[in-house]
């Protein structure tokens, strides 16, 4: 039999429909659904009379537009959002868990910790960053509203087969270089469309001995470099993690599972589209500059200057960009001062990203002047990370301390960037915008944007 | 969906690479529960430069874009498709566009064409020199004209079938029922379903006893 990726096993399992001249027709394992891509959906269903197929195979919450402290309610037309999602999940038979919910929080965080999200699974979603379950071996990618319609109605997609593409990570990594680190260093290498077309393997090393915590942080940013997803086989790391969820299979429903998932792994002589190699030790903690997330240098590098780029479209937009982002060429990255800090989205929101934080702001205190928030990635991620008293260590500091949801990595609650702000953010995108209108983002890792709250500019850990 | 056999008209001059769904309609447009409404918001922050070619008055009422690679990166939101559309857009052009806008924009008969980087650049710099030069985009013949331009374009005969006839995805699909019910038959049993409504607050009680959530 030929060798196969792991994407291409996934895929092959799922394929309902084969024709020639047409895409495959897959089907869907799970479809997790918000609040802000559905609405048109469920119009559309009711106005064609249509059902949902597999009520059971939806997981519903409210994340993108949720307030995230009673300070800051929602607005009317967010709550008009929010109340709908709420009507579209009970007419339609589906699980929630809405805004005051102990089990919300943003959906990529919180279909793992409930053990929804397996390997060799097809997990979908209207949000691009869908790509985290990836991190468990599962095909898992972004859809349109018009195809989360198509998912409710049939449980299937129409799917024309990606490319692969492998990038392969070796060596460990240095001190204070984490998983956030590895990505953004990836993508600088591949660039912002590196990716399109393909769903991308991470492999090596580096990656084996990622955390389940720091694989998802690498397969959610897949899509910052246009890939469709971004998958890592599954291994001990990741049944450990998954053993014992609450719904993840049991007794000898879990053997049977395990010796499937033990089969997904990419076979000895498959080959890629492409492959990309990276030497761990060339990572170092990044700093994004720019306003797209290949636009990035590492800490101790300084501000490039746009005619050092060959390509005219690549100077015109680094000219733009440091426009847009009020930066002069030559300035040390580590002398830019923000104004904010952000840890959270479903990029590093995870109990260990707190974790990390939480002991590099312990007895110290946030620059004056700088806006600090904390929003963890679910509500039991907050719990849990008060069991552990890191909700002490971020409050004594000068840190906000709030309730899940996605929050100021798109600016669509009132936790917003004002125009001109800067903000250390532990997010995914640093868009023109992303944050609030005019606000200027860098992308950093949770350690880097907790020793810059202190600092005031960018600093590691050590440094303070 | 309405059918799309043939798009033609003025075009704009999009010229920049890596064009975000943020900045064709940023985020607090998406609140809105309604497919429509959005046209106020396309490129609500880049239109309050006077000088960004959407305000240029030599190209109001065009009906293509052309953009720079890799446009409709970032975020997943089709209400960025609605926004071109809404705005008088009946096609984008580029020599690469981002898998989700692409999809996207087919589902909702925003003819999505990808060219080769020469052609993109010579419709580019023919619409900034000339407003008023006229593009024809045919479907059936999967091809570009411009005065002086021939070019053809990559559509699966799946995508352009759908274009043509303006069908109905899930009813389409439906008509496969069988196949997916045969599929549903042969999935393992183990395979998670969610909690029912009403018991899934307490089940993730079972988060406690463990170190990491």
């Amino acid at each position: 039999m030929t060798p196969r990726t792991l994407s291409e096993k996934v895929w092959e399992r799922h394929v309902v429909r084969r024709a020639e001249g047409e895409p495959d027709l897959l089907y869907v394992d799970l479809h997790l659904v918000h609040e802000v891509t559905s609405p048109q959906a469920f119009e559309a269903l009711r106005l064609a009379g249509r059902r949902v197929r597999r009520p059971d195979l939806v997981l519903a919450t409210a994340d993108h537009n949720v307030p995230t402290s009673a300070a800051t309610p929602a607005d009317e037309i967010s709550s008009r959002q929010l109340e709908a999602m709420t009507g579209n999940a009970r007419e339609f038979g589906l699980t929630l868990f809405p805004m005051g919910s102990p089990g919300q929080g943003i959906v990529h965080v919180i279909s793992p910790q409930l053990g929804m999200t397996l390997p060799g699974m097809t997990i979908v979603c209207g949000d691009s960053h869908t790509s985290t379950h990836g991190a468990f071996g599962a095909l898992a990618f972004g859809i349109g509203t018009s195809e989360v319609e198509h998912v409710l109605a049939t449980q299937t997609l129409w799917q024309r087969r990606p490319g692969t593409m492998a990038v392969t990570v070796e060596g460990d990594l240095a001190r204070g270089v984490w998983a956030k680190d590895v990505i953004l260093g990836i993508i600088a290498r591949i660039g912002v469309s590196g990716g399109v077309g393909t769903v991308v393997e991470y492999r090596g090393s580096t990656i084996r001995a990622l955390s389940m915590e720091g694989r998802m942080t690498v397969c959610n940013m897949s899509i910052e470099a246009g890939a469709r997803a971004g998958m890592v086989a599954p291994d001990d790391v990741t049944y450990r993690y998954v053993e014992g969820r609450p719904r993840a299979p049991t007794g000898a429903d879990w053997e049977r599972a395990l010796d499937e998932w033990r089969a997904l792994a990419t076979d000895d002589g498959a080959r890629f589209d492409r492959e990309v190699r990276v030497d761990a030790r060339e990572l170092r903690p990044y700093v994004s500059w720019g306003t797209n997330p290949a636009q990035t240098v590492t800490i101790d590098d300084a501000v490039p200057d746009p005619d050092a780029f060959d390509d005219p479209s690549r100077r015109e937009a680094a000219a733009r960009a440091l426009r847009y982002m009020d930066l002069r060429p030559g300035m040390p990255v580590r002398d830019i001062a923000v104004d904010a800090v952000f840890l959270g989205s479903c990029t590093n929101a995870r109990l260990e990203d707190l974790r990390v934080a939480a002991e590099v702001v312990r007895g110290r205190r946030v620059k004056r002047g700088i806006r600090a928030l904390v929003v963890p990635g679910s509500m039991l991620v907050k719990a849990q990370a008060e069991r552990e008293g890191l909700d002490r260590a971020f409050r004594e500091a000068g840190f906000e301390w709030r309730d899940a949801g996605c929050s100021m990595c798109l600016g669509m609650n009132p936790d917003v960037l004002r125009p001109g702000e800067r903000c250390a953010s532990t997010s995914n995108r640093n868009f023109e915008g992303r944050q609030g209108p005019g606000g200027r983002t860098h992308l950093v890792s949770p350690a880097v944007a907790a020793a810059t709250a202190i600092a005031g500019h960018f600093a590691l850990p050590d440094e303070l | 969906m309405k059918p799309v056999r043939r798009v033609a008209g003025r075009v704009v001059p999009l010229d920049r690479e890596n064009v975000d769904t943020d900045q064709i309609i940023p985020a607090h447009w998406l609140k809105r529960v309604e497919r429509t409404g959005y046209a106020p918001g396309l490129f609500e922050a880049w239109r309050r430069d006077p000088s960004f070619v959407l305000n240029d008055a030599r190209y109001a009422g065009a009906a293509i874009l052309v953009a720079g690679p890799n446009f409709g990166s970032g975020s997943s939101r089709e209400h960025a498709v609605w926004a071109l559309q809404e705005s008088g857009f009946s096609a984008v052009v580029s020599s690469r566009l981002a898998d989700i806008f692409r999809s996207n924009a087919l589902k909702n008969g925003l003819l999505a064409v990808e060219v080769a980087p020469d052609v993109a650049r010579r419709l580019m710099d023919a619409a900034t020199r000339e407003p008023s030069t006229e593009v024809a985009i045919d479907v059936a013949a999967r091809t570009v004209d411009a005065p002086g331009l021939h070019a053809t374009f990559a559509l699966d005969d799946h995508a352009r079938r759908r274009l043509l006839e303006g069908l109905d995805d899930i009813a389409l699909t439906l008509r496969h029922e069988a196949d997916i019910a045969a599929h549903e038959r042969s999935r393992p049993r183990w395979l998670p379903r969610a909690p029912r409504p009403g018991t899934a607050d307490a089940v993730p009680s079972g988060e406690r006893r463990r170190g990491g959530a």
